[in-house]
């Protein structure tokens, strides 16, 4: 049973209909693994402790023959951006320590609704502030590839627990890159729809008009099987679209036979230039083209005009819309307080914010309130609008010659803890070829490409599709997974050094 | 606090002229709130509903809670709009006003600002007297209402010295609309008297599209007053430019709002007299005191930080939409008194008392109901209002115009005589069923049989030989004696001219 | 700087307003840069996926019970929020 958390969610899945493993053990066997190595990752924040009631009840539902998902009974972590109920959600920050969310968050509720499991809510920079999970409140989680390094961010939790096998599945969310990133140094699978194309109702506003929640998980498929669960309409959130999607799963394993390759147009951005990546990086993005060219498809260089302005807009239009979606936090409805003795509300408050937001977070929040002070919404905000109209059009025109755009995920492999900290003009470069996407909209997916060969630490490559193609992502992706993966002669998560196992709680008392 | 020193009023318009601005807020009356499906404070259903039972997670702000919005109160908001004469953006948007404050849960307050639904309008307003002027509509835009904070402590619930406040989110994210008008020139000393009548103009227009109860004292209508005072220019001199304006807020009754808006005009034209220059600020009124003291200052206020409601999606309604929406328009108020001034044939001092006294309506139901004009008014504005004032209860509460009309039918058709008639209408009003039943059951008809009359007469005729005598000499006044008593043995149902008649024929042989 | 923490209600001591200002100038930087390219001509996107007129139907529903409402709350009497003293008037 050792290696029933290495089985990617879809075989756990089949296992799971084929009554060859019950859901009770499948969960038993991860919260175990989690209580065996997060001691040393720290993806969690908080461990369900009525998971195993959660998996009996799915076993009872299936023997009882009841039609359930096809993930039912397989365990899900969950970004602790998203609201739940029986969990605390504190978005990685002290200010909202305990608190308990009377609602589910739509994607949380749709995967409970699926019969999915969940384990217990992922570690991430505070209110999804950063690139590295080093702005946690509650300490920073470490990358499973090598425990003195960044799990990227700001969704390190979800990417570091299911590189860590301490899950199949995390929910993520992606403001700016926060789950492409993570993928990226962590050797996994993420994906950012299509604005609207999940429901953002209960996810914890970073940046309104950037923000979108998407699946983590180890394969193309896994994260497509997630996606179909999570996806879709809801009226709850005005921005979410209508479409009536295709089935991410059927395009993943499509994709997987290959085919897809031949004839596709795989746009490369003229004005990304080598020099800003690490040579381990962009060797493994080269050699992906390669393969991808070695099997049918051709590789066409576009421009991308717009794009070095993308990072410039990106930290005007977040902490404008974060200094904003953050004034909820005030310590009159939820929340942590601090009394001012003799003090006034106003008092209260600010001394509340003062000491309940980390320096990251006040950062933003000052930025933000300058950008959007008098006087200077048009010169800042609107400008900044304006740029995202410009990288749309980008797109567009990319968009007519080729199929998917492809560019590495982030410029350098993993980073050591604290080596970022005290740059913040550094930490934001990061996430220079992922902005873009979330400025324009469009869909977005991270896969592994391989490990970089100076540091042995692994790589992304970033497909990019016009909105509302996520489809054309999974097919993409799942055709270069299986080719790498083949290559690779097992997943590239094989090669991640072991774990050591921390002397668990007896079996049975979690 | 010190009292205020003021100037008489007459000599405040002597050396000023007054500047008028309002914003009034409307609370909509639509099931649900603007962005949550919470239920509706401001609907009568959910009147007396305790603290915090009508809350949805984005009412309070709560994390990850997201708002949409309420089609109901988009329609009432262009309804409102059209009806207050303005366009309808093709295109508009929401916008957040960032000011932290405890009753608002997102510390955001989601409003309109550059791009408001309804704008450039223009309404009507008349006066006591009937004359009228027009009000220009700066614009009209869709928001949402705060939660109540109630201050506990310290002096009777005010905010000074208050030791702590509670705070209920069921008002946070009622519909409202905002209506703001532009500067009105040109009241003058009449500016208290069109400041009542502008809220009252539109109490009856919202009230007329049924979007909102209108109630002032609950808080459905809620007006904010600008004054400002310019010094009159002498002649041949171009006008001076406006002066400062305060805005006066917390005026929550008609009566509130004329006697605010005199009063600011005699607080400011002391000051300036004095040299003195007026600050820009919110001013509260206070109904006890009947004056005006400083609010919150602007340093923070000034500062909203607008900016595109990422969260909701632009507002772009159809022309169908909007012409339909306008098809289904009520007559504006002022026309429709012109209307019914015209059809009625009253003298303009009879339709403005039918005006002043507030029973247009009740006339109105009654004409229809098929009584004539002149007979609608007079049992209104005599009988009836005479009752309700006795009582102390409004008129239209005694009875029905319905029933006014059956009265009155039964008078013309003779079966009453106005004397019998009023008593039928105290029948009617003791609940005593309608006019027909009260006749009925206290037997109150004129008694229409020749016969029954003739035997009366002749007894009289009998009775008075000295009478018929004068009667056959030609000395008809004499009949008034046989008159009065055939009346009285008829118990007064009887039609005395037609009795006047009879005795007359009778007499004559 | 001051104004802007007090805009933000986040008290801000010395040191933090030392530090912030410095790095207002990250803001200018990327103003400057930003407005390179955005000249009037170009339209500002507030949503990437436009969309219009999503609207809810007045139907009630999401509502809380009190004791969800208050769940939370740091301090709570009579079955509402409790702050302490307002130096400001009400908007
Ligand atoms: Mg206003
Ligand atoms: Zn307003």
């Amino acid at each position: 049973m050792s290696d029933v958390i290495r089985l990617s969610a879809a075989d756990l899945a089949a296992e799971l209909a084929a009554g060859q493993i019950s859901s009770v053990e499948a969960t038993r066997a991860h919260l175990d693994r989690i209580a065996a190595v997060d001691g040393d990752v720290h993806a969690f924040l908080h461990v369900s402790d009525h998971a195993l009631e959660v998996a009996a009840d799915i076993d009872r539902r299936r023997a009882a023959g009841e039609q359930l998902g096809e993930l039912a009974g397989v365990p899900l972590a969950i970004k602790d951006v998203l609201v739940t109920t029986d969990m605390p959600s504190t978005s990685g920050s002290k200010i909202l320590e305990g608190f308990r969310s009377p609602y589910d968050a739509t994607p949380v509720a749709r995967s409970r609704g699926a019969g999915l499991v969940p384990l217990g809510k992922t570690n991430m920079d505070e209110f999804a502030m950063g690139s590295s999970t080093e702005h946690s409140a509650y300490g920073p989680t470490h990358n499973p590839w090598d425990l003195d390094r960044i799990p990227g961010g700001s969704g390190g939790g979800s990417a570091a627990a299911v590189a860590a096998f301490e899950a199949p599945l995390a929910l993520g969310s992606d403001t700016g890159g926060s789950i492409r990133q993570p993928a990226h140094v962590t050797g996994t699978v993420g994906v950012k729809p299509t604005y609207g194309g999940v429901s953002r109702y209960g996810s914890i506003a970073l940046a309104s008009s950037l923000d979108q929640v998407g699946p983590v998980a180890r394969t193309v498929l896994d994260a497509a099987l997630l996606h179909d669960v999570i996806g879709g309409h809801d009226p709850h959130d005005a921005t979410s679209l209508t479409d009536a999607w295709p089935s991410f799963a059927a395009a993943a394993r499509e994709g997987a036979s290959g085919e897809v390759l031949k004839g596709l147009r795989v746009g490369v951005i003229r004005e990304l230039p080598d020099s800003g990546f690490q040579a381990g990086v962009s060797a493994s993005f080269r050699a992906s083209l390669a393969l991808l060219e070695a099997h049918g498809a051709e590789i066409v260089e576009i421009s991308a005009p717009h794009f070095e302005y993308g990072v410039a807009a990106y930290y005007l239009i977040l902490p404008a819309e974060a200094s904003s979606n953050l004034a909820k936090f005030d310590s009159v409805r939820f929340g942590l307080r601090v009394d001012v003795p003799g003090g006034t509300v106003e008092d209260v408050m600010a001394r509340s914010r003062d000491i309940g937001f980390g320096d990251e977070v006040k950062r933003r929040i000052i930025l933000g309130t300058y950008a959007l002070s008098a006087g200077y919404y048009d010169a800042y905000y609107g400008s900044a609008q304006k740029v995202r109209t410009l990288i749309q059009r980008d797109f567009d025109a990319a968009f007519a010659g080729v199929d998917v755009i492809a560019t590495p995920t982030a410029p350098t492999t993993a980073f050591r803890l604290g080596e970022q900290l005290d740059d913040p003009l550094q930490m934001y470069l990061n996430d220079v070829t992922t902005i873009p996407v979330n400025l324009a909209g469009v869909p977005g997916i991270s896969i592994p490409s391989g490990l970089a060969e100076e540091d042995g630490l692994p790589v992304g490559i970033q497909f990019i599709a016009p909105a509302r193609e996520d489809a054309r992502l999974y097919r993409v992706g799942a055709a270069l997974e299986a080719l790498l993966v083949d290559s690779w002669g097992g997943p590239l998560l094989d090669r991640a050094p072991t774990l050591r196992q921390a002397q668990g709680p007896e079996e049975g008392n979690l | 606090m010190a009292k205020a020193a003021l100037m008489d009023f007459d000599e405040a318009l002597e050396r000023f002229e007054p500047v008028l601005g309002f914003e009034v807020h409307v609370e909509l009356n639509t099931e649900t709130k603007m962005f949550s499906g919470a239920a509706n404070p401001a609907h009568e259903r959910n009147h007396g509903a305790a603290p915090n039972t009508l809350v949805a997670p984005v009412d309070m702000g709560l994390p990850g809670s997201l708002p949409v919005v309420n089609e109901t109160a988009v329609r009432y908001s262009i309804s409102l709009g059209l009806a207050l004469g303005c366009s309808i953006a093709p295109s508009s948007r929401f916008a957040r006003k960032n000011y932290f404050y405890p009753d608002l849960g997102k510390n955001y307050q989601i409003s309109q600002y550059d791009e408001p639904i309804a704008f450039g309008g223009q309404i009507e307003v008349e006066l006591a007297d009937g004359t009228t002027f027009d009000i220009p509509i700066e614009r009209a835009h869709m928001e949402e209402d705060a939660g109540k904070l109630t201050h506990m402590g310290g002096a009777t619930g005010r905010i000074q010295g208050a030791e702590y406040s509670l705070v209920d989110y069921n008002r946070a994210g009622v519909p409202l609309v905002e209506i703001v008008t532009k500067p009105i020139f040109g009241a003058e000393h009449r500016a208290p008297e069109l400041a009542a009548a502008y809220v009252r103009t539109i109490r009856d227009i919202v009230i007329g599209l049924g979007i909102s109860e209108a109630r002032m004292e609950r808080g459905n209508l809620r007006c904010d007053a600008n004054v400002s005072l310019r010094p009159r220019a002498a002649a041949g001199e171009p006008a001076a430019p406006l002066g400062t304006r305060t805005e006066t807020k917390n005026v929550n009754s008609m009566r509130s709002v004329e006697r605010a808006v005199r009063y600011e005009i005699q607080r400011q034209a002391a000051i300036l007299a004095a040299g003195g220059s007026i600050t820009q600020e919110t001013r509260h009124w206070h109904e006890d005191t009947g004056t005006t003291s400083p609010g919150r200052p602007k340093s923070d206020a000034d500062d909203y930080r607008y900016f595109p409601e990422p969260d909701l999606l632009p507002v772009a309604p159809s022309t169908e939409l909007i012409e339909s929406l306008r098809a289904a328009l009520p007559e504006p108020p002022a026309v429709r008194r012109r209307r019914l001034k015209g059809d009625w044939g009253f003298t303009d001092i009879d339709f403005q008392g039918v005006v002043n006294a507030g029973l247009l309506n009740e006339v109105e139901a009654t004409v229809a109901a098929g009584a004539a004009p002149a007979a609608a008014r007079k049992w209104w504005m005599s009988e009836i209002s005479r009752i309700a004032n006795s009582d102390g209860v409004e008129a239209s509460s005694l009875v029905s115009p319905h029933s006014v009309a059956e009265l009155q039918k039964l008078v013309d058709a003779g079966t009453l005589t106005d004397k019998l008639a009023r008593q039928v209408l105290e029948g009617v009003i003791a609940g005593e069923g309608t006019p027909q039943e009260v006749v009925d059951a206290r037997g109150l008809a004129v008694v229409s049989d020749d016969g029954a009359l003739i035997a009366a007469i002749d007894e009289a005729l009998a009775a008075q030989p000295d009478v018929l005598a004068k009667i056959r000499d030609g000395k008809v006044q004499a009949a008034g004696a046989v008159i009065g008593a055939v009346m009285k043995a008829m118990r007064g149902q009887a039609d005395a001219a037609r009795v006047r008649e009879l005795v007359l024929e009778r007499a004559a042989g | 700087m001051r104004h802007l923490g007090v805009l933000a209600r986040i008290e801000l001591d010395d040191e933090e307003v030392q530090r912030l200002t410095g790095q207002l100038s990250a803001i200018v930087d990327n103003i400057a840069k930003v407005s390179q390219v955005a000249t009037p001509d170009v339209p500002a996107t507030s949503h990437p996926i436009p969309l219009e007129n999503v609207f809810r139907e007045d139907v009630v529903g999401d509502m809380l019970t009190v004791e969800q409402v208050l769940q939370n709350a740091p301090d709570a009497t009579e079955d509402r929020f409790k702050v302490t003293a307002i130096l400001g008037e009400e908007q």
